[in-house]
């Protein structure tokens, strides 16, 4: 068998200290191999974002030991995590994070140019991200010009632009009707039979039902984790 | 990442945030500007003092009567050439001066001072003869009436005539004008053009009568005589005017580069006070950006998160932040030197403003630097965060 893409083992966050500390993750051990779909579940501030910060390595855990595509993230230096934050991974937010007053091809091709792309090759390819995500009329918009839903969809777009071997994305349908909704996952699901690694974070059950694997996390523990027939 | 795209994401900062940009340029071009145009202008004006007084001449020295009566006379000031006694004295002219009405072809001009004196004077004052000639020591000899006058009378008098050879009337007598006086600078309250010089005997002759001298000025050998040259007079006049020691002198004497001293002084306190009032509104004008600078340190700190959390090294998203500060910096900073260029070309509260090139660095070196280290340190600080910690940032 190859080796895992995410390896995480005896995950802790506590997050304060003394009384008033809050205990996010309480040992999470989870192993995702290469090309699998998984889909995390959870009542909200059962600790999903927390455990998908670490996951994308913008954050670090408390104890416990992570390893991404076979490597200790704990060990990595800054230029290192910034490569593999921009080469190996797609991170939507839960809150977007787009840069304001910016346009949305210029926030999508942002990492493009951090991976050192060529200005005319990052450009069609941002627009195209943006096309897949049905936003290619709105390329020029800036953020504040942008609904909710649209919002939502350039962030995913600027996570699929480098065509990532993992996604990771934080509610990535949290704001958007069935349609939009039906859309973003008919793109996931081909990118899953491409063969890439995508963990999604998820409040509703018909999204959760599209993946191969749902974990429940419940107070910062992993209380199921079931295969499942993947409902298309 | 190259260089160039690094600086083209700097620009794209800049203007997405025009209002920022635009404010903190202000502030940066008007401590700049305020800087060099106030110590401009000091500096202004202590050179205007300085050329005032070298316009005296710096190697004489001015002998004026204070007592009552006719202290200074024509044998004392004669007495003063002596090269036994005064070997450092090169010439010496008696000087008499009142005002006096000109008067040419039915136009009248006033001047202040009328000067009666002798051809060496005209080298020892340091007014040359711009056009024709200066009398001669024949000339005060005979008391031929014959008179230089400065540039202001000119204009006033012969207004597109060559005045040369023409008769002017000068209390009852008529005078010949025989040259014009280049023009002196003068930045006093006093018109230096406006005068008018005569020879000694006809003026004492036609307007002052034949009372006291109103000052003699004693011409030192060099300028670093000067000194000696003030003791040498001061002991002829003693013994001359029997002034014992402990006595009050009936004359007082002056030294241009004395003068010139106590004036520069002044005028350094002057320039020293507008650079201490310059640098409090360069160090407002830093405040203002540092305020700028610091209210949108959350949303660039969570820009920063983002753009780390998209895979930018620290030392890219750091150039970055860097290049804007310093564009910033750099740009407001030469536009306030534009500002005050331009602010020079014109005459502040009466003084003509010349700049230091010294303070042009002082003010860039200081803006550049209150905009690297205020835009820089913020920067530097979020880029170092966990992206989840910048993005978190309030
Ligand atoms: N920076 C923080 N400081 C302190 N507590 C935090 C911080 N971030 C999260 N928490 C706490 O950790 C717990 C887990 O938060 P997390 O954001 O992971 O929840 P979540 O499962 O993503 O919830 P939701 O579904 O609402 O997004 C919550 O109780 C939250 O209050
Ligand atoms: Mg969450």
């Amino acid at each position: 068998m190859s080796r895992p893409v995410l390896d995480v083992r005896d995950l802790t966050k506590t997050y304060g200290d003394g009384p008033t500390a809050v205990h996010a993750l309480r040992g999470v051990t989870l192993t995702v191999p290469r090309g699998e779909y998984l889909a995390i579940m959870g009542s909200s501030g059962s600790g999903k974002s927390t455990l998908m910060n670490i996951l994308g390595a913008l954050d670090v855990p408390t104890t416990g030991s992570y390893r991404l595509d076979g490597v200790d993230v704990s060990r990595l230096v800054d230029r290192q995590l910034a490569l593999a934050r921009n080469r190996l991974i797609g991170f939507v937010f839960q809150a977007f994070n787009l840069i304001p007053r910016t346009t949305a091809l210029a926030n999508v091709e942002l990492p493009l140019a951090y991976a050192g792309i060529k200005a005319k090759v990052r450009r069609r390819r941002a627009l195209d991200a943006l096309d897949l995500v049905g936003l290619a009329d709105r390329a020029r918009h800036e953020p504040n010009q942008l609904s909710g839903g649209q919002q939502q969809r350039v962030a995913v777009a600027r996570a699929l632009v480098t065509e990532p071997a993992l996604l990771l994305a934080d509610e990535p349908t949290g704001n958007l009707d069935t349609r939009s909704t039906e859309d973003i996952l008919d793109v996931f699901d081909q990118l899953s039979a491409d063969g890439r690694t995508i963990v999604l974070i998820t409040h509703e059950k018909e999204v959760g039902d599209r993946a191969g694997r749902l974990i429940r996390l419940v107070d910062g523990q992993v209380v199921t984790d079931v295969r499942q027939q993947a409902h298309r | 990442m190259s260089v160039g795209e690094v600086v083209r994401f700097a620009l794209r900062g800049l203007s997405a945030n025009k209002l920022r940009s635009a404010l903190t340029m202000l502030g940066i071009l008007i401590g700049v500007a305020a800087v060099i145009l106030l110590v401009a202008v000091g500096n202004g004006s202590a050179q205007a003092v300085a050329s005032r007084i070298e316009a005296l001449g710096t190697n004489t020295v001015t002998v004026l009567g204070t007592g009552r009566g006719a202290t200074l006379t024509l044998p004392i000031a004669s007495a003063l050439s002596d090269p036994v006694l005064a070997p450092d004295v090169a010439s010496v002219s008696p000087v008499v001066s009142a005002s006096a009405t000109l008067t040419y072809d039915g136009t009248d001009h006033d001047v202040n001072s009328f000067v009666g004196t002798t051809p060496g004077w005209f080298t020892a004052s340091n007014t040359p003869v711009g056009q024709g000639a200066a009398f001669t020591a024949d000339d005060e000899a005979q008391g031929r009436r014959v008179v230089v006058i400065g540039q202001t009378v000119a204009e006033e008098l012969f207004p597109g005539v060559d005045p040369i050879d023409q008769q002017v009337t000068v209390g009852g007598a008529l005078f010949t004008v025989i040259g014009v006086l280049a023009a002196k600078s003068s930045t006093g309250f006093q018109d230096s053009n406006d005068t008018a010089v005569a020879p000694l005997t006809a003026v004492r002759q036609v307007l002052t009568g034949y009372g006291a001298l109103n000052s003699i000025l004693v011409e030192a050998a060099s300028p670093g005589r000067v000194s000696a040259v003030q003791s040498q007079v001061a002991s002829i006049l003693d013994q001359r005017l029997g002034v014992t020691a402990g006595d009050t002198a009936p004359y007082r004497i002056q030294n241009a580069s004395q003068l010139l001293e106590t004036q520069t002084e002044t005028a350094d306190t002057f320039t020293a006070l507008l650079g201490a009032v310059a640098a409090i509104s360069l160090l407002v004008g830093g405040i203002g950006i540092t305020n700028i600078m610091l209210v949108t340190v959350t949303e660039r700190t969570r820009e920063i998160g983002i753009r780390k959390a998209l895979g930018a090294p620290r030392r890219t998203v750091l150039t970055q932040f860097l290049i804007e500060a310093t564009l910033l910096s750099v740009i407001g900073g030469a536009l306030g030197v534009l500002a005050a260029l331009i602010g020079s070309r014109f005459e502040i509260v009466g003084v003509r403003p010349v700049i230091v090139p010294s303070s042009v660095a002082l003010a860039l070196g200081v803006s550049i630097a209150i905009g690297l280290f205020f835009g820089g340190l913020p920067a530097a600080r979020a880029a170092r965060l966990r992206p989840i910690d910048a993005l978190r940032y309030e």
